[in-house]
């Protein structure tokens, strides 16, 4: 998560209001599931080595 | 040396005959300064019964989310208020997902629907998806799609599946803790159907759900009794949304006792690491575990969460001096 994005993009509460250093140590073994950007929920594909998640307005990110 | 041990040595050891209940009952009852005997027992059990091949694996999810089931542990069930959406995987995704897991050396690939079982859609994703992997890619396919029909099993014999994965999860007497929507005898058939199929037997479940030690004990016999071909082993990670969220993840040594304690329970059967051993037992368990029966682990990544770098698994099994199992060998 960088400083620009509002939303943790694991739980989907607000970035700044702080308290998400959880959830970035659950990050490395998980891919995101919320866009940072806007909330969504993301469409995202596990596979063996890699992951993407896909938000209708902000597009794809890789893993 | 615990009674229970010397036991084991004759009858599982050196007989070949694994622990009943109350056996593998006593063996996760066992003070902490008895589990590295235990360790080492259940390694040398799989040494003679199995055997030093390690059989890796590569899992991926066809058919993610959206699942009409209650899973209590689950986040791809559609009545929970998990952040996973439903997705599917194209054919061409899927066949590369085969291919990047024989590039880590690997000789099965498992396909993965979260369904009660399959429809007619999964069905035909599954002939062309299986189809393209067997033109394509050097590797064993097996399948893990829910509950079956007599005709889908036929069906999956006939695309090549080899293997055919159905967890029971837990206990009898837990089950209906764990899962409202469908009984543990309903899954049970399913296995029976398979094994009289032909296609081999894979079927674990997951520690941590909440049930006791003695329901623990209770399920290593009823798998016992089942006899499978492959149990994956895997450890709550616990999930966000769902009603077993906030369990507690399993002590690293209680989850070592259990896997000393199903391999003194299945001597023959391929034991396998699967989900939740990164948060469960970190990197010095998970080596512990390889050297206490364990002899098979899922590298990479799993269905909707992440693994550890098959590089890095790959490399503790050289460092164990493990062999991967080759494509034409059998445990």
């Amino acid at each position: 998560m960088t400083v620009t994005e509002l939303w943790c993009d694991r739980c989907g509460e607000q970035a700044a209001a702080g308290g998400h250093e959880p959830c970035a140590a659950a990050r490395a073994l998980e891919p995101p599931r919320y866009c940072a950007h806007c909330r969504r929920r993301m469409k995202v594909q596990v596979v063996p080595a890699g992951w993407s998640a896909v938000c209708v307005e902000h597009g794809e990110i890789r893993g | 040396m615990p009674e229970i041990l010397d036991q084991a040595r004759t009858q599982v050891l050196e007989n070949g005959v694994g622990l009943d209940e109350a056996g593998v009952l006593a063996v996760l009852n066992l003070p902490d300064e008895h589990l590295p005997a235990a360790l080492q027992l259940a390694h040398e059990v799989r040494m003679r019964w199995c055997g030093p091949e390690v059989e890796v694996e590569g899992i991926v999810s066809l058919k993610t989310g959206g699942c009409p089931e209650d899973c209590h542990f689950c986040s791809q069930s559609g009545l929970f208020t998990s952040p996973v959406r439903s997705v599917w995987l194209d054919i061409r995704a899927l066949v590369e997902a085969a291919k990047q897991t024989a590039a880590t050396g690997a000789t099965e690939f498992c396909i993965v629907a979260a369904v009660r079982g399959p429809d007619a859609r999964l069905m035909k994703q599954m002939r062309e998806g299986v189809a393209a992997i067997k033109a394509e890619v050097d590797i064993q396919v097996a399948a893990s799609l829910g509950m079956l029909t007599q005709e889908q099993v036929d069906e999956l014999v006939e695309m090549g599946v080899h293997r055919y994965n159905h967890n029971l999860e837990t206990c009898r007497s837990y089950f209906p803790n764990v899962v409202t929507t469908h009984s543990w005898e309903e899954r049970w058939e399913t296995l029976k159907m398979v094994r009289e199929s032909g296609m081999e037997v894979c079927c674990g479940g997951i520690l941590g759900l909440g049930e006791s030690v003695e329901q623990r004990a209770e399920f290593a016999a009823q798998l016992a009794e089942l006899d499978p071909h492959e149990v994956p082993l895997n450890f709550l990670n616990p999930r966000p949304g769902t009603p077993l969220g906030d369990r507690p993840v399993v002590e690293g040594k209680d989850a070592l006792r259990a896997v000393a304690a199903f391999r003194l329970a299945m001597p023959r059967t391929i034991l396998r690491y699967a989900g939740g051993r990164e948060i469960t037992l970190g990197d010095l368990g998970t080596r512990d575990g390889l050297l206490g029966g364990i002899n098979a682990v899922i590298v990479g990544n799993y269905l909707t969460t992440l693994g550890r770098p098959a590089t890095d698994d790959l490399k503790l099994l050289d460092d164990l001096k493990m062999p991967v199992k080759a494509l034409s060998a059998t445990l």
